[in-house]
């Protein structure tokens, strides 16, 4: 993966998951990121690591897999571009419940998880702004599972 | 007059299949020309009543107007009106019969009903089309005059969501659509070996559309709850609820406003609909059993 410069707090305004945030905390937030790029088939990490950073994804598309028995990475989900990718690093034990790999070139915003972990107990306002901002996330992702659940494309015969 | 309308809107207008194009195990795609007289040419999102003799009539969107191209090259149409498609899912008798059918044979048209998607009034907007399963088939036409007139319109954005890879429709298109100029994303709920394309539910491809919200219409077609959520994203990313029009379906009869089988609340689809804005919509969908 190649890394490249720094963040400013003004590239993290652009970014919709930032949105709205006060510029104090996006500047804490910028000075422990890096801009990174990976190719296509890059591992960004394996179910079970230590999980200790996450990435915005601005352009792109990462691919979140299981190892299944017998059928190799199963994608369960793909992260088009604007996603966040990675939550792992913010709740114990800290471990990738999912892999993640690159499906397309990748360009993101990298962030050190145990840094932000760090300002978010040295400024509660922006630890509660930041776990709500996850939260939404989480929610998209969980009821966008549960509709798959619903099979809304299956042939009529087979709801019968 | 034509002898549809010299025989009154229920009377079908023969149309001879001239070719059929297997999209995937269960859908098909038509091409019909008049045999004689034609119906009147269609706007995208309307539908005909298509009646297959001896079996029954169902409501079937028209997927192109002639003279685009039909397909698989079938030649161009001796009758008075243009080639139309029509891409069809068997899911029962009638369904199952109208995918049936073989070049040559003649089925009944009546039409076309419906309010169309207002594609003219989306001039000079960003164009935003997310089809789920077989709500490509009556999105196709508007990505076809869209495309043809690609000056009128700002960025155009097809969003397509399919079960699995093999569910596509118009897989032959999607690259040709792209070098016109539209940004199609397709996503699938359960990949199959070798996809290299979108995992997951059409909404989380909203957020990587590129549009400008304040000028932009949205059109979406698909199972309901797709739609509502599509809907709810795009409005997630700063769009206006009355630039979103969503297509709606209920079981149909006369499709002229006549017989109520359609009604929906104060609405009889096949006329009022079956694209509605989503103000209008939403309330409608969300109510059990109306
Ligand atoms: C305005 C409009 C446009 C349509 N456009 C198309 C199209 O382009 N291509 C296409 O394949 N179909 C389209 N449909 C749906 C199509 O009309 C129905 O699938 C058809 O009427 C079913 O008739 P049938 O006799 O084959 O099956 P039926 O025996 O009537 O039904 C078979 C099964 O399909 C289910 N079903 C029937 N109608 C619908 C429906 N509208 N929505 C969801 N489930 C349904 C029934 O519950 C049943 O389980 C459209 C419907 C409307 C109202
Ligand atoms: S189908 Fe008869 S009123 Fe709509």
């Amino acid at each position: 993966m190649e890394e490249t410069n720094s963040v400013t707090a003004g590239a993290l305004a652009e970014e919709r998951f930032f949105a709205g945030m006060p510029e104090p905390h996006r500047a804490a937030l910028a000075a422990i990121a890096v801009v990174v790029a990976a190719p296509a088939g890059h591992r960004f990490f394996e179910e079970g690591d230590q999980a200790q950073r996450f990435w915005l994804l601005r352009s792109g598309k990462v691919a979140l897999d299981l190892q299944v028995p017998g059928r190799g990475a199963v994608v369960v989900e793909t992260l088009p571009a604007s996603s966040m990718l990675g939550w792992s690093w913010l709740f114990p034990p800290h471990r990738w419940r999912f892999g993640a790999v690159a499906a397309a070139p990748v360009t993101a915003f990298r962030f050190d998880g145990r840094g932000v972990r760090e300002l978010c107990a040295a400024d509660l306002r922006l630890g509660h702004d930041l776990l709500l901002r996850f939260g939404a996330v989480m929610l998209d992702r969980l009821e966008a599972t549960r509709v798959r659940m619903l099979d809304l494309y299956a042939h009529p015969e087979e709801l019968r | 007059m034509t002898p549809a309308t010299a025989h009154g809107p229920m009377a079908p207008v023969p149309y001879r299949v001239t070719d059929r194009h297997a999209e995937t195990a269960d859908t098909v795609t038509l091409a019909l020309e008049p045999v004689e007289a034609a119906v009147p040419e269609p706007v995208p999102g309307q539908f005909t009543m298509m009646y297959v003799f001896g079996i029954g009539e169902a409501p079937i969107s028209v997927s192109r107007v002639g003279p685009f191209r039909a397909v698989r090259g079938s030649r161009p149409a001796r009758g008075r009106g243009p080639v139309l498609e029509q891409t069809v899912r068997a899911v029962g008798a009638v369904t199952r019969a109208v995918c049936g059918t073989r070049p040559g044979r003649v089925v009944g048209l009546r039409g076309p009903f419906g309010t169309g998607w207002g594609l003219d009034e989306a001039r000079g907007c960003d164009l935003v089309l997310a089809a789920g399963g077989i709500g490509l088939a009556p999105l196709r036409p508007v990505v076809l005059r869209a495309l043809s007139d690609r000056s009128a319109f700002g960025r155009i954005s097809v969003l397509i969501g399919a079960r699995t890879p093999d569910d596509l429709l118009f897989t032959s298109e999607l690259d040709t659509w792209r070098a016109k100029g539209a940004q199609v994303e397709v996503t699938v709920d359960r990949p199959t070996p070798g996809w290299a394309g979108h995992v997951g539910l059409i909404t989380a491809l909203a957020g990587s559309v590129e549009v400008d919200p304040a000028r932009a219409a949205a059109f979406i077609c698909g199972p309901e709850v797709m739609m509502r959520l599509t809907a709810e994203a795009l409005i997630g990313l700063g769009m206006c609820p009355a630039d979103i029009r969503l297509s709606l379906e209920r079981n149909m009869h006369c499709g002229l406003g006549w017989c109520g089988h359609c009604q929906l609340g104060p609405l009889l689809l096949c006329r009022d609909g079956p694209v509605l804005p989503y103000e209008r919509a939403v309330p409608l969908m969300t109510v059990r059993e109306l």
